[in-house]
Formats: C-alpha cells, sequence, structure tokens
C-alpha cells in the first residue's frame, strides 16, 4: 500500500473541489445534484477511515506525507500530512460533511445547486487546515474556509442573516491577519514556511517579546475561530442565523480548527511564550466555561442557547491547553515539579492527560453539538420557532425526538457512559495537577451546564404537559400542515444514527479515539523536552 | 539595439497615436456616426506592439540609459508590462461604451494612446524635468478624458476638478524639483545622490544644502501622491472616477496610479538614498493616513463606483506600506519593493476587472448605485462571480492575486519590524472587508426574482475573463510573477 499511502490525503483534500466542479456539471436536476453530491462525499468518508487504520502507531509521528514543489521563491511548498491530531478530526470533518449533505438534501430546497457547490468547498477549505503543514497553504485553506460559509450563513440563513454572515466573516478576518502576520514574523525568524520545519528551529528562542509578539499574533487568529472569551460575540449570531447544516460544520468543525492551530503551532514553536502566557489561557479557558453557561441559562432561544454551549465547551479545550503550555519547555517543568512536589513524569502524565482531554474535548463537541444543532433544525422545520417558552411537553408527542435529545443532551453535559464525559474527565484531571484554582473554577460550569440542559432543554421542550394552544401552527418536515408536533422521519432519524451511536461507543470504549491523541500528545511533549533548550 | 531601441514602446506609442489623430482627420464619411470600434481596435495593436517590446526589453540584462534621460532596467519595463496590460484590457472593454456615448472617436483613442506614452516615459524617466514634463502630459491628457463626454455635466466635472488639482499639484512638484536643482545642480537622479551623499559625507557640512532636501522631498511627494491619490491628495479621485467615463476611471485607478508609484520608487530609492531614515516615516505617516482615510470614506458609499474610488485610495496606502518597508538588497525574499511591484500587477488586473463590471452594469441598467447590483446572481450569475473573485482580491482572500500583494508588503513592513505599520494595515484589512462585502451581500442574499440576463458584449467579457483568470492565476501559483517582479526589484535596488 505504499503508493496509495503517498497519495490518500491529496485525493482525500481534493474530491470534495472535484465534486463542487461536478455540482457545476450535473445540470440543473436538484435531485442528481443531491444525490451526486452525497454519493460524492463518501469517497472522503472511506478514505478518512482508511487513514484511521492505516496510521501506523510503531511508526509515529507526521504519516501519508505528501511534498511537492509551490512557491521555491519563498520556500513554501505542498506539504500535506496526517498524525495522531489530525486523522481524527479528519474523520471528524468528512463524517459531518457526509451528514450534513444527507440532511440537508432533505431540507434545502431554494438555490440548492449553490448550496452544494458551497458545502463542497468548505469541506475542501476544512480538509485542508487539517493536513497543511506548510505555513502558506494552512493560511490559504484556513481563509477561504471563511468564504463558503459566508454565503451559507447570508444566502439560506434567518431573518438577520446579512448581519451575522458579516459579522463572522469580519471577526475571524481580522484574528486571520493578526495570525498572517505572526506567520511572517516566523518566515523571517526561520527561514521557512513548513510547520514542523520551523517548530524545530524554534523561532525567537531567547526573545520573549518577539516570541510574545508571535503568540498573541497566531492566539488572535486561532481565538476568534474558537472561539475563546472574549473573541466569541460573532458566534450566536452566526450560529443562530445558519442554515441547521451550517450550524452543524460550523460547530463541529469550524471551530476546531482554532484549537487545532493551537496544538499545531502555538505549542510546538513558541513553548517560552506558550509557558509564559500559559496561565491567561488558561483564566480564558475557565472564564469561558462559567462565562458560557450562565449565558445559555438566560438564553430564550433554543439555537442560540446551544450556540452558547460550544463557547462554554470550547472553554474545555482551552483550559486544557493552557493547563499543559504551562509545562512546555524543561525550566517550566523542573518548577512545577518543586512547586507540587510531584516527580517530573507524573506531571508530564497530567500535561499529556490536559491534552488529551482538550483533544477528545474538540472530536466530542463536534459529534454532540452537531447532534444537536440537526435536532434543534429537526423542530425547527416543524415549529418554524426555536422560542423556549413555546415549547412544553413534546415528551409523549415526539418520543423518538425526545429519545435522542436526551442522549445528545446529557452527552453534552458529561454524563458518564457518554463521550462527553471523558473528555471532562481528562481535562480537569490534567488541569486540577497543573492550574488547581484555575481548574475548580473551572467545574462550576459544569454545574451550571447541568442546570441549562436539565431544566432549559428537557425540562422545558419536553417535560410538563403538551399545552396545544400555546403553538398552533406545526407543519411536517415537507411543509404542509400538521395538527400538532410530528415526530422524526427517516432520513432525519439516519442523520442522527451514527452520531448517537459514536456517543455511546465513545463513552463506554474511548481508548481507540484516545490512542490516536495520546500519540500526539506525547509526541509533542518528547518534542519539546528535547528541543527547547536551557532546561 | 541603439538609443532608438530602446524607447521602441514610447516610439510606437507615439507614432499610433498620430495615425489614428492622421486618420480621424483624413477620413470623414461625411453622414452619420464614425464607428469607434475600429480606432480602438487599432488602439489595441498599437498597445499590444508596445506591450510585446517591453517584454522584449526584459531580456536586456543590465539597465540602459537611452537619450541620457531615461533609463531601461527591468523595473521600468516590467511597470509597463502593467500598464500596457491594463490599458489594453480597458480597451477592449471600453470600445462599445464610448462608442455609445461620444461622437469624437478619433480624438479618444488618440489621447488614449498619448496616455500610455506618458505613463511609459514616466516609468523610464530619470531626469527630474523629464518626470515634469511626463507626469504634466500624463495628467493634460487625462483631464481631456475624463471631460470627454462634452454633453455631460459629470464628466466636465470630473475633468475640471481634476485640472484644479492637478495644476496646484504639479505647481507644488515643480517648486520641490527646483529646490533639488538648486542644491545639488543637477537634474539626474543619480547625480542628486551622489552630490547628496558627498554633501552627507561631508562631517562639516558648511553649504547646509542637505537641508533643502526634507521639503523638496515633502514637495514632490505631494506631486506623485496627487496621482497616486495618497491622502491628503486624494479629494479629487472621487468625484473625478465617479464623473468620468468608465474606461478613464478605470485607467486612472489602475495604470496612471501604476505609472505614479513607479515614479515614486525611482525618485526615493534611487535620488533620494541618503535620505531614508527621512522620507521611511513620511512614507509610513501617508501610508497610514491613506488607507484609513481611503477605507473610512468607502465604508458610507452607495455608489459602487465611488467605492471603488475611495477603495483605490486605500490600496495606495498598502502598496505605500511596500516603499516604506524597502530593505536594502539581500538574499531575503521580501526587498519591499517586490511586494509594491506584485501589488500594483496583482492589484491591475483585480480593479480593472472591478471597473469592467461596473461598466456592465452600467450599460444595462444605467445606474452605478448599489441597488442596481441587488440579486445581480439570479440575472447574470458568472458576471456575480467575477465580482465577487475582485472584491476577495481586493480584500486579500487567498487564491486571488490580492492576497500575494498584501502578504508581500505585510511581509516587508514585518522583516523590517515595523509592527504597528502593519497592526494598522491588519485593521484597515478588517474594515475594507466591510464594504467589499456588502456589495457581494447585495448580489447574492436578496431574493428578488428579477431573472433578466445582462446583455454584457462580447469585447467586455474577454477584457472580464482575462482579468479573472490572471487574478486566480497570481493567487494559486504566483511563481513565475514572483521571479518577474524580484528581478524587476533588484535592479532598482542596486544601490552603491
Amino acid at each position: 500500500m505504499e503508493s496509495l499511502d503517498s497519495i490518500v490525503l491529496t485525493v482525500l483534500l481534493f474530491w470534495p473541489l472535484l465534486a463542487a466542479l461536478l455540482v457545476i456539471l450535473l445540470g440543473n436536476s436538484d435531485r442528481l445534484i443531491k444525490n451526486g453530491s452525497i454519493v460524492a462525499s463518501l469517497l472522503p468518508l472511506i478514505l478518512s477511515i482508511y487513514l484511521l487504520f492505516a496510521y501506523d502507531f510503531d511508526v509515529g509521528g507526521m504519516q501519508f506525507e505528501q511534498i511537492a514543489e509551490w512557491i521555491p521563491q519563498l520556500n513554501a511548498g505542498y506539504h500535506i500530512g496526517a498524525d495522531g491530531l489530525s486523522i481524527p478530526l479528519i474523520f471528524l470533518t468528512t463524517l459531518l460533511s457526509t451528514l450534513s449533505l444527507y440532511y440537508s438534501a432533505g431540507v434545502i430546497n431554494y438555490r440548492v445547486k449553490e448550496y452544494f457547490l458551497l458545502m463542497h468547498l468548505l469541506e475542501f477549505s476544512m480538509l485542508g487546515v487539517f493536513v497543511a503543514l506548510d505555513y502558506v497553504l494552512f493560511y490559504v485553506f484556513w481563509e477561504i474556509s471563511l468564504v463558503p460559509m459566508y454565503f451559507l450563513i447570508g444566502i439560506w440563513g434567518g431573518a438577520n442573516r446579512s448581519y451575522a454572515a458579516i459579522k463572522f466573516f469580519i471577526y475571524t478576518l481580522v484574528g486571520s491577519v493578526a495570525m498572517l502576520l505572526a506567520i511572517l514574523g516566523v518566515y523571517f525568524a526561520t527561514g521557512t514556511f513548513d510547520i514542523v520545519d520551523a517548530a524545530a528551529a524554534q523561532p525567537f528562542a531567547g526573545n520573549l517579546t518577539l516570541a510574545s509578539l508571535a503568540f498573541w499574533g497566531f492566539f488572535l487568529g486561532f481565538a476568534f475561530k474558537v472561539p475563546s472569551f472574549p473573541f466569541h460575540t460573532w458566534l450566536p449570531d452566526a450560529h443562530t442565523e445558519a442554515p441547521t447544516a451550517g450550524s452543524v460544520i460550523l460547530a463541529g468543525v469550524l471551530l476546531k480548527l482554532g484549537a487545532y492551530g493551537m496544538l499545531r503551532i502555538m505549542l510546538p514553536s513558541f513553548p517560552e511564550a506558550a509557558v509564559y502566557w500559559a496561565s491567561w489561557l488558561v483564566a480564558l479557558g475557565a472564564i469561558a466555561i462559567v462565562y458560557g453557561a450562565f449565558v445559555c441559562v438566560a438564553q430564550t432561544d433554543l439555537k442560540r442557547l446551544i450556540a452558547y454551549s460550544s463557547v462554554s465547551h470550547m472553554g474545555y479545550v482551552m483550559l486544557g491547553i493552557g493547563a499543559a503550555a504551562t509545562i512546555m519547555t524543561p525550566q517550566s517543568l523542573a518548577t512545577a515539579v518543586n512547586t507540587f512536589g510531584l516527580s517530573a513524569a507524573a506531571i508530564q502524565d497530567s500535561a499529556a492527560m490536559a491534552l488529551n482531554g482538550a483533544a477528545l474535548q474538540m472530536f466530542n463537541h463536534g459529534i454532540i453539538t452537531g447532534a444537536l444543532f440537526f435536532l434543534v433544525g429537526i423542530i425547527y422545520e416543524r415549529a418554524h420557532t426555536r422560542e423556549l417558552s413555546m415549547f412544553g411537553g413534546l415528551a409523549t408527542k415526539t418520543p423518538y425526538f425526545y429519545g435522542l435529545m436526551v442522549v445528545a443532551a446529557f452527552a453534552s453535559l458529561g454524563l458518564p457512559g457518554l463521550a462527553g464525559f471523558w473528555a471532562e474527565l481528562f481535562t480537569f484531571r490534567g488541569a486540577f495537577a497543573l492550574m488547581p484554582y484555575w481548574a475548580a473554577f473551572g467545574t462550576v460550569g459544569i454545574i451550571i451546564t447541568a442546570v441549562y440542559i436539565l431544566y432549559r432543554i428537557i425540562q422545558n421542550v419536553f417535560l410538563g404537559e403538551y399545552d396545544e394552544h400555546k403553538l398552533t401552527h406545526w407543519t411536517t418536515v415537507d411543509g404542509s400542515h400538521a395538527d400538532g408536533p410530528t415526530d422524526m422521519v427517516g432520513f432525519e432519524k439516519v442523520t442522527l444514527w451514527p452520531l448517537v451511536a459514536a456517543m455511546f461507543l465513545l463513552g463506554i470504549y474511548p481508548t481507540p479515539l484516545v490512542e490516536y491523541f495520546n500519540q500526539s500528545a506525547t509526541e509533542l511533549l518528547t518534542f519539546l523536552q528535547n528541543t527547547v533548550a536551557g532546561g | 539595439m541603439g538609443d532608438i531601441g530602446f524607447i521602441a514602446p514610447e516610439i510606437i506609442l507615439l507614432i499610433g497615436g498620430l495615425f489614428i489623430f492622421c486618420l480621424d482627420v483624413a477620413y470623414d464619411p461625411g453622414v452619420g456616426k464614425k464607428s469607434g470600434l475600429s480606432y480602438m481596435a487599432l488602439s489595441v495593436l498599437f498597445l499590444t506592439s508596445a506591450l510585446l517590446a517591453s517584454i522584449l526589453q526584459l531580456d536586456i540584462a543590465e539597465p540602459q540609459v537611452a537619450f541620457e534621460m531615461m533609463t531601461i532596467d527591468r523595473f521600468g519595463s516590467f511597470i509597463k508590462i502593467t500598464i500596457f496590460a491594463g490599458m489594453i484590457l480597458t480597451g477592449i472593454a471600453g470600445g462599445r461604451y464610448m462608442n455609445r456615448r461620444s461622437g469624437n472617436q478619433g480624438e479618444f483613442w488618440t489621447f488614449f494612446l498619448l496616455v500610455s506614452l506618458a505613463m511609459s516615459v514616466a516609468a523610464s524617466a530619470n531626469n527630474l524635468v523629464l518626470i515634469y514634463i511626463s507626469i504634466e502630459f500624463l495628467s493634460i491628457t487625462s483631464y481631456m478624458l475624463a471631460g470627454f463626454l462634452r454633453d455631460n455635466r459629470r464628466s466636465n466635472e470630473a475633468g475640471l476638478k481634476y485640472f484644479l488639482y492637478g495644476s496646484i499639484a504639479s505647481a507644488v512638484m515643480l517648486y520641490g524639483i527646483s529646490l533639488l536643482y538648486g542644491a545639488t545642480g543637477s537634474l539626474y537622479l543619480h547625480d542628486i545622490a551622489a552630490a547628496f551623499a558627498e554633501i552627507i559625507g561631508d562631517a562639516q557640512d558648511v553649504s547646509g544644502l542637505a537641508f533643502a532636501a526634507l521639503p523638496a522631498m515633502l514637495l514632490v511627494l505631494a506631486g506623485l501622491g496627487f496621482k497616486a491619490s495618497l491622502a491628503p491628495f486624494y479629494q479629487w479621485a472621487p468625484d473625478t472616477y465617479d464623473g468620468s467615463p468608465t474606461p478613464v476611471a478605470t485607467y486612472l485607478s489602475t495604470a496612471s496610479k501604476t505609472a505614479a508609484f513607479a515614479v515614486l520608487a525611482r525618485f526615493f530609492i534611487v535620488g533620494m538614498t541618503s535620505f531614508a531614515v527621512n522620507w521611511v516615516p513620511m512614507l509610513a505617516a501617508f501610508s497610514i493616513i491613506t488607507m484609513t482615510m481611503g477605507n473610512l470614506a468607502a465604508l458610507r458609499q452607495n455608489s459602487v463606483k465611488r467605492m471603488l474610488a475611495y477603495s483605490s485610495v486605500a490600496q495606495a496606502g498598502y502598496i505605500l506600506m511596500g516603499l516604506v518597508a524597502v530593505a536594502s538588497p539581500s538574499p531575503s525574499a521580501m526587498n519591499g519593493l517586490n511586494g509594491v511591484l506584485l501589488y500594483l500587477f496583482a492589484y491591475l488586473f483585480t480593479n480593472v476587472g472591478a471597473f469592467l463590471v461596473v461598466m456592465a452594469l452600467e450599460e444595462t441598467t444605467n445606474s452605478e448605485h448599489i441597488s442596481a447590483y441587488r440579486g445581480l446572481v439570479k440575472r447574470t450569475p458568472w458576471l456575480a462571480c467575477m465580482f465577487t473573485i475582485f472584491l476577495l482580491s481586493l480584500t486579500g482572500i487567498p487564491v486571488t492575486g490580492g492576497f500575494f500583494g498584501k502578504f508581500y508588503v505585510f511581509g516587508a513592513a514585518i522583516q523590517r519590524q515595523y509592527f504597528w505599520l502593519a497592526g494598522i494595515g491588519m485593521i484597515n484589512a478588517g474594515i475594507a472587508a466591510f464594504y467589499y462585502l456588502r456589495v457581494v451581500q447585495v448580489m447574492f442574499f436578496s431574493q428578488d426574482d428579477d431573472a433578466t440576463a445582462l446583455d454584457v458584449p462580447m469585447s467586455l467579457q474577454t477584457s472580464l475573463l482575462i482579468c479573472t483568470i490572471a487574478t486566480i492565476w497570481i493567487g494559486v501559483y504566483p511563481g513565475v510573477f514572483i521571479d518577474w517582479v524580484n528581478d524587476a526589484s533588484s535592479q532598482l535596488m542596486v544601490i552603491p
């Protein structure tokens, strides 16, 4: 399989672009475009599953690499590869893309051709970010992911879609330009745009001011995307206005791009700055957890509530990354050994655990929030409102919907036995050892999460008596009149099954997934211990 | 090849201009309107020959001096190629537009070629008087073209405004030139540089003449800044772009600006080497003011043409950033000047394309107002997509030429560690996205159902297609263009 391994990522990456071209060529038959798109999106999914199995843990590191010349004048090349961190995220991307296309085929009937074209482009750009190992390539994909999303929100979004679309675009653009400046800084310090080589060269080692500038440049770019408190204000608007599949992709994958960038670029490249500013990351993460959760409780719109829950849940990711960042240099590791009175191995274990928790949370949040947004979309197609006060007692009327929502909501809350639990456990286990006070503060968020999940969602929407006078206008999913809420239909169930299955599987037996993340976390820690000078 | 060969592009254009002029006088069908399209075709032919001549001149390995006053180097040739490409694209697209609006086609295309000639001379001039004359020549022909639609009051206003501002600007510039001549006794940029180097090298500096360089630089910058529409000399631009015939506005915002930047670069890098300490902060200040004012003003425009006018002011600010961050020749990939050139090159295709879209809309709807663009994607999808590509390129989003332009000028600023300058550029990029996307939003997000397709002439389509392909090409695979600009910039940057 040697020959396949060298091109599998390229095929995986460019297939969605081909699919987009195919959509243009397919003419104006909506049915053909929809079915063709779904079928086309299966290949990247299959290839990403292949990656999961083909990744060689004994060898570790970057695999499936391909390097080709692109802009030799700049020393920027087409360098792609995947490791334990990116492979699960690639799988998440292709899975959610296929499900989104499948779901959209059932509900999108307006400007179908453009919609499916943009969905393919979106998948293309997201995959590009996860596989790119060259800064210019990374930045190119990073930026073009903005464009299809902007159109998806702007054309198929809700009433306030123009505002949400432009807000999304400009916020993330400003962050990205800051990142671009940092990328250029790294380039002039190392003479290369290769992400791996640049990290190995340790730009700005020993110059904390410049390293911090670059660190914050990248941080701005990533924090707007994550989004980290206080850069999150675009998110509720974008999520609320976006079409269902757009929200799913936005929450499921696009937010992960930011966290992925922190793990891929910020920690390995600027360990000294990371140590110096780690407490800031942890603080921002912990504040996001608690603040996001409190804001959720106050929401009256179901979709906005889920959107804010993303702010809260991505806070765990920040918390984990920040906690691990505290010991990125040998010096800081020694300090930590003295402070906590633990062995260096134990401290490193905690850091690896925090990193694993952060990465797990990325994956699980993608699955869980993806499912939640699908479910919100499903009820919105019927009720044409998302006001929490308009619902109540749906449990008896739509038992299937209720059942799936309960699973997803409890997974989101972190109930043991479901996927979300392990991510929280790992994150807090790691963070408590390294940043105990902020971690303790962050746990407050878990309690508030229980409040909004149980009280706002489960109780408000599903429990109690169903009052048929509250909301009189119901339709079925295809828009015809209905006397009351109708339960999920076939294609909606099929969309949700894989996600719910994943929540159970990863809740009961998360080890296979953790192995990938643990591989890259330990590699990162070893790399830094070996590379960073001045122990 | 003698001196004559070195100025082949200029000669071709001069012959072309005079030829069309004579033809117009000699050939009079008597009745009916003369068709301008044949003149257009002739002009494009001449411009293409000049373009080919400039491409051939890229082969000249070492900079050559022709007739003492012109330096033929790859920098100049690259600028000429950019200018001619812009004029050709504008010409092809503008033929029918002008044909419909004016009867005096012979004059228009004569001036069109003479304007190109003026820009071409400016790109090579190494003598302050020749610089002044070429800029003045460029201005005068541009006044006439801007006010070419005699019966249109706004076109008259455009020409007049351009003339009034322009004559003051050139007077100011002339004053600066005379100061330089007084201080150094020469009009040649090299000699001026040498004289200043000597004056500064003299520790006593008994003459005190170096002091004259500062006001002189400011005055010359005012004159050239007018052409390049730098703040605060840009006040004419919105009204002139708005009122002029769209083909004229197109080249004023692209080719003419390219020429101005070429002169600016030559003047400061070759002539004012000794004063880099002074002009770097000066240009930095102008860069910041220009991009910020241009962007802020563009935010509030409802006419797409005016919006593009202000946006082209802002773009000049970014381009100037590359000149600020100009670094001495080193093996480094970004020396500032190559950023300026790459930016100008990418910007030319992008902005010509954007103006051509405006032209296409004007042809059918007779309006430049943003509301005319409502639901364009349903009416003429390919036009809306092209405009989106141009607007994204102006914003600086990757896979478009504008991205690599910004990449290079921002890179140069970072390399020189002008973080504040790059930071302000960054904030400006965010502001600019807002008004560019506003047009995209109108074209794509409205749910109007008027689906009558626009009638876009074939010639306009051709130009638009070339602009689109060039914009994407520079954005996806810029290697060959980067080689060009590296080559072109390194020849000018050979500073003793």
